[in-house]
């Protein structure tokens, strides 16, 4: 346990997986209407453990076992928020919340707003998401922009332990339903897309120093990640860290904003940025037509062209299912960034 | 071997079509009084035959006989049929309203008004409905103000949900009524969540979910049937069997050769058949279902057998793909009737106080609509400000709405 000295806060290194444990324990400690409940969370704990010990410790009406439904899952989650509840439950993969989608869209997302007020669904659907674990199409996918595009959700994805509990504390007390996208990649390490080499944990990485107790991190806040001066990089989750990478590797002195909040999201952060730096290079791992780099392209479009030097880059997972031999040929790993990086200096 | 012959799809029809008779045989009535009550606490396969048989009171002389009868109160009765007689005057005189241009839309619950009307006065204060399209008529049981439920209809100024919803997709909170959403069988398991929701809190309310025979085909049906099961959730789980979904024939939601109640014992849940146009099976049934579900024994499935006798609604033509005069002969009756004729025979009711109440009824809810119009119709364009569009999207207006709403206001 360490105490950081300029905030005097006591902090324990946690991998992403302690960290949003953590953030579970302290909300069903604080407030007796939140409950947890999904696939293999219960006595088991989640297939990533992320629930475990919470069943022990606080009961199996607040944390418990579902059935292999997500439609089920999300549909009762609705109902528990209609009824006063703040469920938070977890889709065991992200791949797997299709069944889920009218729940989540036609009712979750639009319930206040159908109601005028009466009632509202106050949930955050945790799910792991992304590649680089080895886990073909059914393990892997990134499907932020199918909830950025609904109106009334927010969709929120941490890159490292700390954000990650503080995120997740604020989204359990937001009134509004929260998609949470857990990089599962991130769980138990920083990853910069060199899969070769061995796994760093993240009790060595600043961020993995945790505070125990309560805390947030805001929603609608992006962070400055790595400030720079030569070219700004939109980027969130995985990403984060493989155009650190790439910053290193090319020299170039880029601005890494992880947006951890991608909708509603801080634009007033990547205006400011892109207006300083004249250049930006947007990457995500999900499929590139109608992903979520699209709208941010259209948003640094609209907001800074008159300040651009270059046309804006944009790197991404190709347009195909996310496969299994073939993971680092899809994944977008630092060299592919470096590349745009140096297409967006040269321009 | 004798070779086989070719393999045949077979999609179920009606047994009738326009200018033909159906035969009604396929709904297999039983006599009233003929099924037995079991006990609370009574196992799911012990329901097997309530599932396929036909909880029934009142016998055609208006008599009310076997096991299912309740002992009410003739002023609950009254209530009642009053509940009733007014849901289907509100229906008539909205459905006017419509072709008047005064609403867009509009959907009516005629034949189906006992179902709503009895399980409201068996419910108590503070259970959830998470009701459909076509059960205005607990709304009507819990006395709600016409007013509102007309400036809903209207899209109007003084809107409830802010010209937000399609007309009749009420939201009323206070008098235990869930935003109806025109998504289908959503709010199916969504009620079951609540109901665990209440039990996860110890608390003493129950709810009570609404679906159509058609919808029962969708996931969220047989999604929420299991979790009702697995959680012992203190739920009723309605079917209203209306024999129609638009222009598919129950037979074509899965309704040949079984019922929607079976569907329930599968899952571990009693389950019962009723019929839905006996106010005094309804209240009995729906009595016994929230007494098992606030005893902690868990969720009941129930199919109220009834008749859609108009169209699905103001869009639709049920001509098209029905007899014209199927309800006429439809065995179970017409539910005002049935009660009236009871009340009558008991002699808690006259003809004569029929006909008052019939235009007492029909006094309130021109008035009601009178009032209404006066607030805007959106035939004159007194519709709720474009502000209100974006607001309630999230709690708080994020910037980018803001933005829309500005740049909306700069171009109108």
């Amino acid at each position: 346990m360490n105490t950081t000295a300029n905030e005097g806060v006591k902090t324990t290194p946690m991998s992403m997986i302690q960290a949003l444990r953590s953030a579970m324990d302290v909300m069903l400690e604080r407030d007796p209407n939140v409950v947890i409940f999904g696939q293999d969370v219960g006595y088991f704990g989640g297939v990533f453990r992320c629930t475990e010990g919470l069943q022990k410790k606080y009961g199996k009406s607040r944390v418990f076992d579902a059935p292999i439904s997500e439609g089920g899952i999300v549909g009762a989650a609705v109902g528990m928020g209609a009824y006063g509840l703040r469920p938070v439950p977890e889709i065991q993969f992200a791949d797997y919340f299709y069944p889920a989608s009218d729940q989540i869209v036609s009712e979750a997302a639009r319930l206040r707003y159908r109601s005028a007020g009466e009632f509202t669904a106050p949930i955050t659907i945790r799910m792991p998401c992304g590649g680089g674990i080895y886990g073909g199409q059914t393990h892997s996918q990134s499907p932020e922009a199918l909830f950025t595009q609904v109106c009334g959700l927010r969709t929120v994805m941490p890159s490292n332990p700390y954000d990650a509990k503080g995120l997740l504390i604020a989204a359990i007390e937001n009134d509004d339903p929260v998609i949470f996208l857990e990089p599962k990649r991130l769980y138990n390490g920083p990853f910069d897309g060199h899969h070769e080499n061995p796994v760093v944990p993240w009790s060595q990485h600043a961020l993995g120093e945790v505070p125990e107790g309560y805390y947030t991190v805001p929603l609608e806040s992006a962070s400055i990640f790595r400030s720079g001066s030569q070219l700004t990089v939109l980027a969130y989750g995985t990403m984060v860290f493989v155009a650190e990478a790439a910053a290193r590797e090319t020299g170039i002195d880029a601005e890494i904003i992880d947006l951890r909040s991608l909708w509603p999201l801080d634009l007033d952060s990547i205006v400011a940025s892109v207006r300083k730096t004249r250049r930006c290079v947007v990457v995500h791992e999900a499929t590139r037509t109608c992903g979520f780099g699209a709208e941010l392209l259209s948003l640094v479009q609209e907001h800074c062209f008159y300040h651009l030097e270059a046309p804006i880059e944009r790197v991404t997972g190709w347009d195909t299912p996310y496969p299994h031999a073939q993971e680092w040929l899809y994944f977008p790993g630092p060299a592919r960034v470096g590349a745009a990086f140096l297409r967006a200096m040269e321009a | 071997m004798k070779p086989h012959p070719p393999l045949r799809l077979h999609v179920p029809e009606p047994s009738a079509r326009p200018g033909h008779e159906t035969n009604f045989a396929y709904l297999h009535l039983a006599p009233a009084g003929a099924a037995r009550c079991p006990p609370l606490d009574v196992k799911p396969a012990q329901t097997s035959d309530l599932a396929f048989n036909l909880v029934r009171v009142l016998d055609d002389e208006g008599q009310a006989v076997g096991p299912w009868a309740p002992k009410l109160d003739p002023a609950v009765l009254r209530k009642g049929l009053r509940a009733m007689l007014k849901t289907r005057v509100f229906d008539a005189r909205m459905l006017i309203a419509q072709r008047q241009k005064k609403l867009s839309f509009y959907m009516q619950s005629v034949g189906e008004e006992a179902i709503g009307s009895a399980h409201a006065l068996a419910l108590a204060a503070g259970d959830m409905c998470f009701p459909t399209y076509r059960q205005q008529s607990l709304l009507m049981a819990r006395e709600v103000p016409l007013v509102g439920l007309i400036c809903q209809l209207m899209s109007n100024s003084h809107d409830p949900l802010k010209g937000r919803q399609l007309p009749v997709m009420y939201s009323m909170r206070d008098a235990g009524f869930f935003s109806i959403s025109g998504n289908l069988a959503t709010q199916f398991i969504q009620a079951v969540g609540w109901a665990m929701a209440s039990a996860i809190k110890g608390d003493t309310k129950i709810a009570s979910a609404w679906i159509g025979d058609g919808a029962t085909a969708e996931a969220d049906f047989h999604t929420a049937l299991t979790f009702a099961h697995v959680y012992r959730a203190p739920v009723i789980l309605n079917v209203v069997n209306n024999q129609w979904a638009i222009s598919t024939f129950q037979a074509i939601a899965g309704g040949e050769g079984t019922t929607f109640a079976a569907r329930g014992i599968g899952c571990g849940i009693p389950s019962l058949r009723v019929d839905g146009n006996d106010f005094l099976a309804v209240h009995a049934a729906s009595t016994w279902a929230a007494e098992r579900a606030r005893s902690n024994h868990g969720p009941t499935l129930i199919e109220w057998v009834t008749y859609r006798a108009g169209p699905h609604s103001t869009s639709d033509d049920p001509s098209k793909y029905r007899p014209a005069d199927d309800w006429a002969h439809f065995p179970l009756g017409d539910p005002i009737a049935r009660l009236k004729q009871h009340l009558i025979r008991e002699k808690h009711w006259s003809e004569k106080e029929h006909v008052v109440l019939q235009a007492e009824l029909e006094a309130e809810v021109a008035a009601a609509q009178k009032e209404a119009e006066s607030y805007g119709t959106l035939l004159d364009g007194h519709i709720p400000s474009a502000a209100s569009m974006f607001e309630d999207v999230y709690k708080d207006m994020p910037a980018h709405l803001r933005g829309q709403l500005a740049e909306l206001e700069a171009r109108s």
